[in-house]
């Protein structure tokens, strides 16, 4: 848990308050700062092979010159996707509230859902061999519906089996149907 | 109450595995008779004799040669063995219905074995296809959340499916039917004494067909008759021809006609096109056909639709097991104002469709402004009132302000050009009601008791116009409820409400057993 980072989006005084999006301003609870780590080293993998494959055009079939124009944008924007992981990272968040839960991601393109605990049919924990090896693990909500897509990932292992708990038991309390 | 329901393990009708195999066995007697009608003509032709080198290769003759004894009993074996396959699939492939649960045992080799929960039921589909119909049978399809989720009892005879269908509806609504108990007895024993009586001759068989052959799909005595939207014919016709699917079609057909005349390609054209036309005209003839016996009414277990004129189907869906509601028009239909109602339904069956070419999720294939008001309250019983049917009103006509929605500010427009004035949303209680398309108009409704998770989003294009979009998250379905280019501030109010006003519904919500007051 990382709750002393300060730098997150809804509290930053942005020039222009009303254009961002904040539907629930307040305190969220943070991811932990090692999925930084995780985050930055798949995205690496990533951008490698994107970048490696879209160098084929110009060396490989001999298209032209012009073809590496190619890798050298998709190698910026993969650098610039690096360089903004810690930020995307911090912007991951998630609240309980009385009855739903609260998640929010992204900075350019920003996201929050809030998912009712009634609604919860399954609660996932997923790891990766790079999360595991930092003790890290992912939580997935599942409902009825295929849109909720709420993954919640870099919970230390044992906050990821007591959030887990907790909200299977908060699901039991509160069951309805579809 | 029908002895289906009582607790201990049933068989189906017992002409199940020839109905079943009707049209298969229909076809491969098709087969075998061109094959051999050579033969047949000979049998009765004595004179006609084919060329020795043709009848010497026959394996036919060859077998009838020389092996007619051995080819005889190879052929029974295989017939005994069929028959035998089949009979022993229909006697282990039971059913047993108790107060909570459905239970379907089915399979020889790779057994299976399914149990669903009455209070989980989505919707019961009773579907008689035309040769079943004949004979008088009937499927019933009980269909639980999920994909492939449904259970399938097919065949039983008429009388049976319906009285099944009634028995099953009276337990799954929970307390109520204890109650009201005695009545559903009298009324499904009434229909099981009608199987009874169809043993006493054959005339009364061919007269109780013929009854069953012209009844309406829907029991009088469960459906109050003012409430059906009649179908019209012309309606029908003229809405199918102006669909965006014909318009689509004729273009194609235009710049074909345009390629044949100015290349020389055009025979080619000519000959490709011809397959493609008569399957087209034969959508447009089915769904025409199909949809011209529509019918939809409540019942006291939730609204019953029904469809088809020879085939036909009626699914009944229980209350609260539709998940979200969308109107739409298309281009054409504007100046006779006619609209098409879809659903979100949990569960996903391929095999039970509405009309030809559609989804059962397609409640309404077309209807006047009244008719749409009629489906809606039917769908979506409490919240039609007649204060919510201005809301609605106003949601199907041309945007402005002042009608109950809040709209996308101006500054929008970049986004949605024409229809920054009619994109809306409208927070009720009990709904969420988002207008949009000014070109194509819609209008959804996801009640807020279904809804499973609802979003806000934000781009950087959309943050730069200081507006967001909202989604309401449902189960799949042609309805996907999603509000774009609203302001940043009526976006963030529009998700905190949906959530809270979810949380609350939730609660209240006792729909699953719906007779349990």
């Amino acid at each position: 848990m990382n709750d002393d980072a300060t730098t997150d989006a809804t509290t930053h005084p942005s020039p222009e308050p009303a254009s961002r999006l904040d539907p629930v301003p307040g305190e969220w609870r943070r991811v932990s700062s090692k999925y930084i780590v995780v985050d930055f080293v798949t995205t690496l993998i990533w951008s490698v092979m994107f970048t490696v494959i879209s160098t084929l055009p110009a060396w490989l079939f001999g298209w032209g010159a012009w073809w590496w124009a190619l890798p050298i944008v998709f190698g910026a924007i993969m650098l610039v996707t690096l360089i903004l992981t810690p930020r995307r990272v911090r912007s991951i968040g998630y609240r309980l509230r009385d009855d739903d839960l609260l998640f929010r991601r992204g900075i350019m393109f920003q996201r929050f859902v809030a998912v009712p605990f009634g609604r919860m049919q399954l609660v996932d924990i997923t790891r990766g061999p790079l999360a595991r090896a930092v003790g890290l693990a992912e939580l997935k909500l599942v409902t009825a519906a295929a849109a909720t897509g709420v993954v919640i990932p870099g919970l230390p292992l044992e906050e990821a089996e007591e959030l887990r708990d907790h909200l299977v038991a908060l699901a039991e309390t509160r069951r309805a149907g579809l | 109450m029908t002895q289906l329901a009582d607790g201990e393990w049933h068989r189906l009708h017992p002409a199940t595995p020839l109905l079943k195999g009707g049209i298969a066995f229909i076809a491969i007697l098709g087969v075998i008779i061109a094959n051999l009608r050579e033969r047949i003509l000979e049998v009765f032709v004595p004179g006609l004799e084919c060329p020795e080198e043709f009848c010497s290769e026959d394996p036919v003759s060859i077998i009838l040669d020389r092996y007619l004894l051995i080819g005889l009993l190879v052929a029974a074996g295989v017939l005994l063995l069929i028959i035998g396959l089949f009979w022993l699939s229909w006697r282990m492939h039971t059913f047993r219905v108790t107060d909570e649960i459905v239970e379907v045992r089915s399979g020889v080799v790779f057994r299976s074995h399914r149990k669903a929960r009455l209070d989980r039921v989505q919707g019961i589909n009773i579907s008689r296809p035309l040769f079943a119909r004949i004979f008088g049978a009937a499927k019933l399809e009980l269909s639980a959340a999920g994909s492939d989720a449904n259970m399938d009892l097919s065949y039983l005879t008429s009388a049976n499916a319906d009285g099944l269908r009634a028995e099953l509806l009276r337990r799954a609504s929970g307390i109520r039917a204890r109650e009201a108990g005695e009545q559903a007895q009298a009324s499904t024993e009434a229909a099981a004494d009608g199987g009874e009586t169809a043993r006493v001759g054959l005339s009364e068989v061919a007269r109780q067909r013929l009854a069953e052959f012209t009844a309406p799909e829907l029991d009088p005595n469960l459906a109050p008759p003012q409430s059906v939207v009649t179908m019209k014919a012309s309606r029908l016709i003229g809405s199918t021809l102006l669909s965006s699917t014909m318009i689509f079609f004729l273009i194609v057909i235009a710049v074909l006609v345009v390629v044949m005349t100015t290349t020389d390609a055009g025979s080619w054209v000519f000959f490709a096109l011809i397959p493609t036309v008569f399957g087209f005209g034969s959508y447009l003839v089915n769904r025409v056909v199909k949809s011209l016996r529509y019918s939809i009414a409540a019942t006291p277990d939730g609204v019953r639709v029904g469809f088809g004129l020879l085939s036909t189907t009626n699914e009944t869906l229980p209350p609260g097991r539709i998940h979200a509601v969308q109107i739409t028009q298309e281009l054409l239909w504007r100046p006779a104002d006619w609209w098409m109602v879809q659903v979100n339904l949990a569960s996903h069956s391929a095999a039970a469709q509405g009309a030809a070419g559609q989804q059962k999720t397609t409640i309404l294939p077309v209807g006047s402004r009244a008719d749409v008001l009629k489906v809606l309250e039917l769908v979506l019983p409490g919240l039609v009132t007649d204060e919510t049917r201005l809301l609605i009103e106003a949601g199907l006509a041309k945007g402005r302000g002042g009608d109950g929605f809040t709209n996308s500010p101006k500054r929008a427009a970049v986004l949605r050009w024409f229809s920054w004035r009619r994109n809306g949303f409208l927070l009720h209680p009990d709904a969420v009601i988002l207008r949009k398309g000014a070109i194509w108009r819609s209008l959804s409704v996801v009640p807020t008791a279904r809804t499973q998770s609802v979003a806000a989003h934000q781009g950087p294009l959309e943050r730069l116009l200081r507006v967001a979009h909202v989604r309401v998250h449902t189960v799949a379905g042609p309805v996907t409820a999603e509000i774009g280019a609203i302001d940043v501030a009526d976006a963030s109010a529009l998700f905190r409400d949906t959530a809270a006003a979810g949380v609350v519904a939730i609660r209240s919500d006792r729909s699953h057993r719906w007779g349990d007051r």
